[in-house]
This record gives C-alpha cells, structure tokens and sequence, in this order.
C-alpha cells in the first residue's frame, strides 16, 4: 500500500488547520471520505479535496507534499504512524504528539512539538519559537520522546519542558530552556542571552560556552558518568548528534536558575 | 557409573525455588569494579541467615557495560521478592554507592521491578537529578567524588538455588584441589553463582537437627570423623567432604554448571585422590528440583 499523500495545491492565502489529517482519525475511512473531510482554513471550511491533490492509501504513512508555512497542527496528537511533511510546515506542527515520527524537510514555524507526549520530530530545517514549549497559560510543556532541529531553533525553546530531549544541531535562540521543569536540551551551535531563565531542573547541553547569566554559578569542571549512556543514546538517530566523534563525558557544570534553587544545570564541554 | 575412577553415585541433588536478580556495578578500572561487586557480595552465602545468597556472575569488558567502562555482574537470590528487594537496597546503598568511581545499573529485564536507584535517590538530598535515556531511567546522585550513576531499578526472574554435588575425596587437600578445578570451570558458565567462601562449602547440612529450634545441622552422614557412630555414607578411604553449592537463573543452567564442574573433577580422576562424587539428597524434602548425577553426566 503507498503511502497517502496530501499534494497542497496553495490555492488559499488562509492558513490552514490539518489536525484531523492524523491516523487514527483517517483510519477506516474510504478515499472519499477523506475527501470530503473539512479542514478550516482562515474563517472557512473546506473540503481537503479542495486544498489537496490526494493519492495513496496507507494510514500509517502519510505525506504532505508541497508544503508551506502555512500549514499548522499538523500529526496535532497522532497515535502513531509516520507523517513526512515535503516543504515547510506551519506553527504547532506535532502538538500533543502522542507516538510516531514527524519528519519535515523544510522550516517549521512557532510551536514545533509544543506539549508533546510521545513520538519523535525530526526537522531538517530551522524551527521557530517555543519548541518543545507549552501553551500559553499551560504549566507543562514536552513531557516525553525527541525533537531534532538540524538547523537552527528560535527563542523559548523547551520553556517548561516537563521530560524528553530537544537536539539543536545549529543555534538556539535567547531563553533556551526558560522555567524548564526537568528534560535534556542539546545544542551543538551557539546559544542565545538568558539561557535557563527560570529553570527550576533539567539539563542544557552544550558545545559552546554561553553568555552565562548571573543567575546561574559556576560549578568546575567534572566528569559525569551518564553523559556517555546519553550519547550511546543517540548513535540510531538521523543527525549529526549520532556522531561518536561529538561525545563527551567530561563537562563545566553551572548551575541555576539559583533564583529557583538552583537544581537546574548547563554543562559545558571542555 | 565410573568416570575415570571416580565413582558417581545413582543419586540426585535437590533445589528448591527462589527469585533472582543481576546487577552490573562498573568503575573507572576493573580493580574498583570488582571491590565494590566483593562488597556488595559479602556475608551472602545462604539465606539461612545472610538474608539472601549472592556472587560474582563474571567480570564484564568496557563494551559489555552500559556506561563503556569495565565492569562485574552480581547475582543476587533470596526466597521472595521482598527479601530480595531489602537486601539488593541494603547492600546498594552500603557498598555500591560508598564504593569510589562505581555505577550500578540492572543486569536483568522483566519480572517485577526491585528498585535500585528509586529509593537510594534520597541520599541526594534533594539535589539529585533523574534521566531517562534510552527509555530507562537514572538517578544522578551528588556524591564526594562527582556523581553516583544509578539506574532506577532491575528485573527479577524465577530461579533455582541449592543445585549441588558432593566431593568425596582421600585427603582434606586433594578434595579442595578438585574443588578448585571444578570451581574454575564452573566459573565460566554463565547465569549462575556459587555462593559459598571460594564456592565451597564443607558444613553441609542435613534437613533437621535433635534440637528443635534448628531447622538444618551437620551432614553426619558424610562427616568423615562421625564414620563409626552413624549411619554413614562413607567408606574407610575418604577422609573428606566437600560441597559445591550453585544458584542459577534456571535447572538448565545450573545442569551445565554441575556438568561442567564434576568433569574438571572426574579429569583430575582417583589418580588425584577423588573417590566419589555425590549429592545433598534429603528424601525430597528440600525441594522440587532433582538433579540426577548420572543424566547430568551421561
């Protein structure tokens, strides 16, 4: 069975919801039924046979072809299965992701993988603001499975990040990991102002020293033991994080937000 | 049956259920490995009164271990999963955890889950940090020399204690040669332990004893000195006796360990002093497991 594919036709200036474009909604549904689903697009609702060339029947494996930033939620809390997004990918893309992959081979906008339960995200591009963070209004944000950002992330990335591991193989944007509850942010690039605003636990790995904030103490130098259990970790995955050549196990640990107690950590290659 | 003039008594060794666990302690080099897993394995020959029976599995190369450094696999059984539980707390906490540069993580999947780290976490007053890798969580544990790594918990699986075999000799030193060889062989086997000082026992027991309170006493049928005042197992030529007592994760792997100890033994032959080999059997009363000598052997 191919896999279903979703062509855009980018006939609309709307944005344009594809929440119900997930597995287990599409499942048991015939091609016309699919059809005549209805997505909302700006103040609108159109069928997705308007919006989309559709070809393919596999549940389990869908593809968003031509894709633009203008597509939000998409795989918004997929069981399961593998969604490919061709092209960029609008904002919220993998929210309340509960199991399954996310690949996109472009952009993705604000609010990548936001309250994420499960699953993995893979984009090949840059992602915006709020990675892996919570809605406005919400507590906890990502509370399980990965996000890879292959270039680079914006601002906020991880903010209350619950648990689960965010992997930035560019640059991260200012606040990395902000009011973080606990969980692994990676950044092999640079870092933007104000790391671990607010970080009550967790952990901001990193390859290059930051603009350490005050809030945050300087810990020395050390060798951590599960630093290599980590990257033994990610040697599967599709990224540059897999490389055993960027391992280490010995780290400067700093640690903060002592505004928060100071439980949190950055560690710092050396 | 007679293997190289070593006879092997028709008779067959009984054992009985317990509940098992593996853990794997690592360190900087195998010498802090191995100090800790000695530690952690001290004062657990028999639940009789150690609380559970424990030892050293093998020692593990840097890429058999979890976190790439040398490292021991310890066996751990006791009669229930409670007691298991206390005593693989007890001893992580006390020998593992104060042992310098060490890790502990579990050696073992499935059954119900004995915690490890789960509880010894606390020693990190608050500062303790968990991580999940990999789908399995740890403990990061501040400690004096940088941080005790400990994986949250371990598995338990159903297993087998008390498989043993006797070794019926004509001197107390060529009866500890052969138990030494047999020792050396079985050591190779894995998924068992012979938890005794050395894997040797020479007080085997008896089930029962003339004072009520005891539930287990001397072997007197084959104490060599005891030879004209009991119902004695032993012939004018044998002046001693020695047990090997094993612990395995199954019947199975504690056959290959009594095959693999006994035909050390049998190539030593009578040549070396061994006269017979036989077992601790009790009328089936100790247990469900019978190892019958001659099917291990034939």
């Amino acid at each position: 069975m191919s896999a279903l594919t979703f062509t855009f036709k980018q006939n609309t200036a709307q944005r344009v919801d594809l929440s119900p474009l997930v597995s287990q909604n599409l499942h048991g549904l015939s091609a016309a039924e699919i059809a005549a689903l209805e997505l909302q697009a700006g103040n609108a609702r159109l069928p997705v046979a308007e919006l989309f060339d559709i070809s393919g029947a596999d549940v389990q494996d869908i593809v968003i072809a031509n894709a633009t930033a203008k597509l939000d939620y998409i795989g918004k809390s997929s069981a399961g299965g593998k969604i490919s997004v061709l092209g960029d990918a609008g904002a919220y893309t993998g929210m309340q992701l509960q199991g399954g992959s996310i690949s996109v081979s472009g952009n993705a906008g604000l609010y990548l993988g936001c309250e994420l339960k499960n699953g993995s995200i893979v984009v090949g591009g840059n992602a915006g603001d709020y990675v892996g963070g919570a809605l406005p209004g919400n507590k906890q944000g990502m509370r399980g499975g990965s996000i890879i950002i292959k270039g680079n992330a914006g601002s906020r990335v991880g903010d209350h990040l619950r648990r689960g591991q965010i992997l930035i193989e560019g640059d991260a944007g200012d606040y990395l990991g902000s009011r973080m509850l606990a969980g692994t942010i990676a950044v092999l690039g640079q870092v933007g102002r104000y790391p671990g605003f607010a970080m009550r636990r967790g952990t901001l790995l990193l390859w290059n020293t930051p603009p350490l904030p005050a809030y945050f103490n300087d810990c020395g130098a050390n060798t951590f033991a599960f630093l290599p259990l980590l990257f033994a970790s990610f040697k599967g995955l599709n990224s540059r994080f897999a490389d055993s050549g960027l391992a280490f196990s010995r780290a400067r640990r700093y640690g903060g937000d002592i505004v928060e107690g100071g439980r949190g950590e950055i560690l710092v290659k050396v | 049956m007679i293997i190289n003039g070593v006879v092997i008594d028709a008779t067959f060794a009984e054992a009985f259920p317990m509940k098992a666990t593996r853990v794997i302690i690592t360190a900087q080099n195998e010498k802090w490995a191995l100090i800790a897993a000695q530690t952690m394995t001290g004062f657990a020959t028999s639940v009789i009164a150690c609380g559970c029976e424990a030892g050293i599995e093998r020692t593990l190369s840097p890429d058999e271990t979890p976190d790439g450094r040398p490292g021991v696999a310890v066996l751990f059984f006791a009669m229930g999963g409670k007691g298991l539980a206390k005593q693989l707390e007890t001893r992580a906490g006390q020998c593992v955890l104060t042992s310098p540069t060490s890790a502990l993580f579990a050696g073992i999947s499935g059954g119900k889950p004995l915690p490890l780290g789960k509880n010894l976490r606390y020693f990190g007053d608050g500062f303790q940090i968990a991580k999940k890798i990999g789908g399995q969580r740890y403990w990061r544990i501040p400690v004096m020399d940088g941080e005790f790594l400990v994986e949250a918990t371990t598995g338990t699986a159903e297993a087998v204690g008390g498989g043993n075999f006797l070794v019926l000799a004509a001197s107390p030193e060529q009866g500890l040669t052969a138990c030494e060889a047999a020792i050396d062989a079985m050591r190779k086997i894995p998924n068992v332990i012979m938890p005794f000082p050395g894997g040797v026992v020479r007080s085997g027991s008896k089930v029962g004893s003339k004072y009520p309170a005891l539930g287990a006493s001397t072997n007197d049928a084959f104490c060599p000195t005891l030879k004209g005042v009991v119902k004695s197992e032993l012939s004018e030529d044998i002046e001693s006796v020695l047990e090997i007592v094993i612990d395995g994760l199954s019947k199975e792997d504690i056959d290959k360990a009594m095959r693999a100890g006994i035909s050390a033994i049998c190539e030593l032959g009578a040549a070396n002093g061994v006269r017979r080999i036989s077992a601790g059997n009790y009328g089936g009363k100790l247990g469900p497991y019978h190892f019958h000598l001659q099917e291990i052997l034939a």
